[in-house]
């Protein structure tokens, strides 16, 4: 293994270069789209046995490390912030309302997607926490640069929730070091003692003996939006600006779905919860109205896939799971800068606000729908030739539920993302709207993940792609056929017949002006409730207590313990008296304990 | 010339001394200020000498006797790993808080008392780093005397002087001053019965004595010092002289005092918990270590609910102190290596933290002239630096990784389930970070997305003079947050000499 301490990470390119762009005023959205490109190029000119370390409090951290996955997930993330840039570039200049937005914007999303690199490049535990966590920084101000109230809201719970999950995955890291620590295992922080995979598992499964997997999981499985942990995903991402939730569709996801291939490959369970994420975001992609928010479930019925697959654990679905990942990646944020273009040219959101665009944005509305088209898996795009491993992974393994309930999720995405959404947009009434196509870099934006996404389909062309993903197959070998004569008709007619049930069902489809109410509800309005109805008074009681005990005492002694009372007489604080008092008591314990035995 | 690297123990406390009381000699306008900006820096400059030196001995301590007393009679100065890193912080906050202190002062104490303030600013100083430096009990009490009466005067200076500030500063005087007779009759009970004021030869009498940690004078001698010692370094419950010490001292003051005084509290209860009294007695004959992870949970919860109360900023910032100090007993107290390593990197991550947090608003206060949640109302936008500043302290607190608090946070949580049954610690320590949070977030909040109350005039960016000294702060939070080798390296060899009975 090459050891070489100079090299950073390739992350931090974008995380630092982020940092400085503020700085280069008028030269800042040229650098910015060249950053990207420079992390790509760095990624793949670094040796393949390349491992760095850093020496921090009394351990060693491997900062650069190749995992099985690092290069397909680092490659897409890298791709993905060049797309991303592009998209978001400040073509009206730094002065305007967009560009100002841009200098907040641009830096946050460049640490987001540069510590998403690092955590794929991590070689230790603590690493990739830290990393995990600088992401929830930075995708929180991304959510918050649009700057709306909305904005603010979102972006706050948002924060918390993400602050929570990495609390809950910091401790379950803490409690499996600090197991490692008392068996005497040199090295506690490696990755190798965090791959709990199938084996690990089944004392988990067994109960709660191993509480520090179950944290780990739950940690990583927010940052996956699993239900009922993903409320945060849909409640976020629709208020950050149009650029923004390009950006945030990429990475918080994708580099949990990473993390979980790392360590819980092969983890039953996660079968289900990859199962219960495909449905769960199509029941609620379905309901939606908001056009991105229908987008924002459509990640999470993706990463449904993704989850089953690493749930599966066989090489090839996690092949699958990574190619998916990569492929998702790409589909998506086309998907969502379609979409963001349509927001951005006529400020509305809602498909009942919208359709009949098809008359003045071709291209967004022919890029709109080569990406509902990937993300049918339609064949000749990427969608068709990454998916279709995980549903072969299922039917390999005889998983006959997997099977089936993938294939019907399978149906779903393109009843919802499919069609639904470049229908409601670009076709069914004609909402009397004509924006021009947006601006040139949407354009180019939209234009290259377009290309991509029907290349990665195309045979010939999807092949690299292939050669980079974790099991790799053997020199002469083909990984993976997905161009059969009947995968590709079973694939058409799933389409034709859920393409079918749309047009028929389209009266009940359509939207009103609805809000879905997820499990956000629980912080939304019953944490709230709770505070006001329950913990407040509560408090207010335990003064009352206090009042009552103190009323009950001679004057003199009244006046000693009670101070005036300050700005929150709940938290009122106590009298001189009342300190005396403790300093006592606490002697007293101190003298008591000491006596007693 | 005198051998400066000779007597550096005895320099740091002799010359701030000697300089101080001078400072008031040094007239008006900018001149005392330069003074002591010129003292806390060579201070500054003796305890990296300082350090470096008990770094490269193999002793891995410097020890001084005054006077070429031997220790027995006169007073021995006694500097290892631990006290060196107080020192340094106590040098180091000292001197960046005195920088930052001139503008601050020119505005908050009228100009004919400026002499004053300075010099009593760096006796305070002198006292809390003769503490530090002392190798013998009773030189603890008197330069614990020292720090106490100087502070007292610091606070009343402050310029609400007629609403709060003498009343805080009457508050602290009393309780402080109950806090430092029980210390005092702690020490005399320790005294009358091992026949010593070395901290070392006391250590040795009550180990090689038989019979001696049984008798009741020792544990009353202990159980005094315990509850002295928990009202100097404000442990829940008994905190309740800092919030308004802290909310009506002067700006500069408030930085300088939450960067440092409660720290050397703390170092205080270090020496005599476990280097005079021995991990063994402390924590195992005695319960000490359950009352004070007790009062340490309970202070990190309460004061974190009462922080998200408050209206007022730095009582904000006070409370969340008292929350802080919390995590550093509670690592102490678990009396295990990574505890004890989380609490003394804690003393150091915390005092950088709070000082910048405590400088960004005192910014605040110099330009808006308060310091409640609505001022800083849209002040994201017209003090962009100050309020970041603010910001990234803020996520130290949190424990955020890259910033020093992670690190204190990382020790603590490991030190935790070091104990056995310590799951429902750690489960305090990280509910502790959440409140850290929501306190936090509310300025944020403020400061970034709400508008300022109309009829607010706009204000410009802190002075650099501010800015400067704030950053360096909220930098070294971050820079210790990511190089943490040489905290931690201090941090583990401290716990481990700490542990191991040794000064």
């Amino acid at each position: 293994m090459t050891e070489s301490v100079g090299l950073p990470p390739p992350g931090v390119i974008l995380i630092l270069g982020g940092l400085l762009l503020p700085l280069l005023r008028r030269a800042a959205p040229a650098v910015a789209l060249l950053l990207p490109l420079l992390t790509l190029g760095y990624i793949w000119a670094l040796p393949g046995d390349l491992s760095v370390t850093l020496p921090f409090m009394d351990q060693q951290l491997t900062v650069l490390s190749w995992q099985p996955a690092t290069r397909v997930f680092a490659t897409i993330f890298a791709l993905m912030a060049f797309g991303g840039a592009l998209f978001a570039h400040p073509i009206t200049g730094l002065a305007s309302e967009r560009g100002k937005r841009w200098r907040v914007e641009l830096p946050a999303a460049f640490v987001y997607a540069g510590s998403a690199i690092c955590v794929t490049f991590a070689g230790d535990i603590l690493t990739l926490f830290m990393f995990w966590e600088l992401m929830a920084v930075g995708s929180t101000a991304v959510v918050w640069s649009a700057g709306t109230e909305g904005s603010a809201r979102a972006g706050m719970r948002y924060a918390l929730v993400h602050l929570v999950g990495g609390v809950v995955l910091m401790a379950g890291i803490l409690a499996h070091v600090f197991a490692l620590q008392s068996q005497g295992v040199p090295d506690p922080l490696a990755l190798s003692h965090f791959a709990f995979g199938p084996a690990g598992f089944d004392a988990l499964s067994c109960g709660p003996g191993d509480v520090a997997a179950w944290l780990i999981l739950l940690g990583v499985l927010v940052n996956a939006a699993a239900p009922p942990l993903g409320a945060w995903l849909a409640d976020a991402y629709p208020e950050a600006s149009e650029s923004g939730t390009v950006f945030l569709s990429a990475f918080t996801t994708k580099t949990a779905v990473y993390v979980l291939m790392l360590l819980f490959a092969g983890t039953e369970l996660l079968i289900y919860v990859g199962l219960a994420m495909a449905v769960y975001g199509i029941v609620y992609a379905i309901l939606e109205n908001d056009m991105r928010r229908i987008l924002a479930y459509s990640i999470v019925n993706q990463v449904g896939f993704m989850v089953c697959g690493i749930g599966i654990g066989t090489a090839m679905a996690l092949n699958g799971a990574a190619a998916h990942a990569f492929a998702h990646i790409i589909y998506k944020a086309l998907l969502l800068m379609s979409a963001g273009s349509v927001l951005y040219m006529t400020g509305k959101r809602k498909c009942t606000d919208l359709g009949g665009l098809y008359h003045s944005m071709p291209i967004t509305m022919v890029c709109g729908i080569v990406g509902a088209l990937a993300i049918s898996s339609f064949p000749l795009t990427s969608g068709f030739v990454t998916k279709s491993m995980i549903n072969q992974a299922a039917a390999d393994q005889h998983l006959a539920l997997a099977w089936f309930v993938l294939t019907a999720a399978s149906a779903g995405v393109f009843l919802h993302a499919g069609i639904k959404f470049p229908w409601f947009v670009f076709f069914q009434k004609d909402s009397g709207l004509r924006p021009p196509d947006p601006p040139w870099n949407m354009r180019a934006a939209m234009i290259f993940f377009a290309a991509l996404c029907v290349l990665l389909g195309v045979p010939g062309v999807y092949q690299p792609l292939y050669a980079i993903l974790p099991f790799p197959a053997p020199a002469d070998v083909e990984l993976y056929v997905p161009y059969t004569g009947a995968h590709v008709l079973s694939q058409l007619q799933l389409l034709l017949f859920s393409g079918l049930a749309f047009f028929v069902l389209l009266p009940v489809l359509k939207r009103t002006l609805t809000i879905t109410l997820d499990s956000d509800w629980f912080y939304r309005t019953l944490a709230p409730a709770s505070w006001k109805h329950l913990l407040s008074p509560l408090m207010r009681a335990f003064g009352e207590v206090r009042d009552g005990f103190i009323g009950g005492l001679p004057d003199d002694l009244k006046r000693l313990v009670y101070s005036p009372p300050a700005e929150e007489s709940w938290f009122r604080e106590w009298g001189l008296g009342g300190a005396m008092i403790t300093i006592t008591g606490i002697l007293f314990v101190y003298l008591v304990l000491g006596f007693v035995p | 010339m005198v051998d400066v690297q000779a007597h550096l123990p005895v320099l740091i406390v002799t010359v701030p001394l000697i300089g101080g009381i001078l400072t008031i000699a040094t007239g008006r306008g900018w001149k005392p200020w330069a003074w002591a900006t010129f003292l806390t820096g060579t201070v500054f400059y003796f305890t990296i000498r300082l350090m470096m030196q008990v770094l490269a001995s193999k002793t891995g301590m410097v020890s001084y006797e005054l006077g070429n007393w031997p220790r027995q009679w006169g007073i021995e100065y006694r500097v290892d790993a631990l006290n060196a890193f107080i020192l340094l912080i106590v040098g180091g906050v000292g001197f960046i808080t005195t920088i930052y202190a001139k503008l601050s002062v020119e505005k908050e104490i009228p100009a004919d008392r400026v002499n004053f303030f300075y010099a009593v600013w760096v006796l305070a100083i002198t006292g809390l780093l003769g503490i530090t430096v002392t190798g013998d009990a009773f030189n603890v009490y008197v330069l614990l005397e020292i720090s106490s009466l100087t502070v007292y005067a610091l606070i009343a200076m402050g310029k609400d002087m007629h609403r709060g500030a003498l009343t805080a500063s009457l508050r602290y005087l009393i309780l402080g001053s109950v806090g430092a007779s029980f210390i005092l009759l702690g020490i005399g009970y320790l005294m009358m019965i091992t026949g010593t004021l070395n901290m070392q030869d006391m250590h040795d009498r009550l180990m090689s004595v038989p019979g001696i940690l049984e008798s009741r004078t020792v544990l009353v001698a202990f159980a005094f010092l315990l509850a002295g010692l928990g009202m100097k370094m404000a442990m829940f419950p008994l905190h309740m002289w800092l919030p308004r010490a802290y909310t009506y001292a002067p700006s500069a003051v408030s930085a300088l005092l939450a960067a440092t005084a409660t720290k050397v509290g703390v170092y205080m209860a270090f020496r005599f918990l476990f280097t005079i009294f021995g991990v063994g007695f402390s924590f195992g004959m005695m319960p000490s270590g359950l009352v004070l992870l007790l009062c340490a949970s309970a202070g990190i919860l309460v004061t974190g609910v009462t922080a998200i109360r408050q209206t007022n900023l730095k009582r904000m910032l006070a409370y969340s102190s008292v929350g802080q100090l919390g995590y550093i007993v509670l690592g102490f107290a678990l009396a295990n290596l990574h505890g004890i390593a989380g609490s003394v990197a804690h003393i150091f991550n915390h005092a950088v933290m709070k000082g910048g947090m405590f400088m960004a608003l005192g910014a605040v206060v110099y330009r808006t002239g308060r310091c409640d949640i609505r001022s800083v109302r849209g002040l994201g936008k017209q003090m962009p630096l100050t309020l970041a500043a603010f910001t990234v302290g803020g996520l130290g607190l949190i424990g955020f990784p890259l910033t020093a608090g992670f690190i204190s946070k990382w020790y603590l949580v490991q030190g935790c389930l070091e104990r056995p049954g310590g799951w429902p610690l750690a489960a305090v320590v990280l509910i502790g970070s959440l409140l850290a949070v929501v306190y936090t977030w509310r300025v944020v909040e403020a400061a970034y997305f709400q508008e300022p109350d109309p009829g607010t005039p706009p204000v410009e960016e802190a002075p650099l003079m501010m800015l400067i000294p704030m950053w360096t702060l909220i930098g070294a939070s971050i820079y210790f947050g990511i190089n943490a080798t040489f905290t931690g390296h201090i941090a583990l060899t401290a716990a481990r000499s700490l542990l191991g009975g040794a000064p």
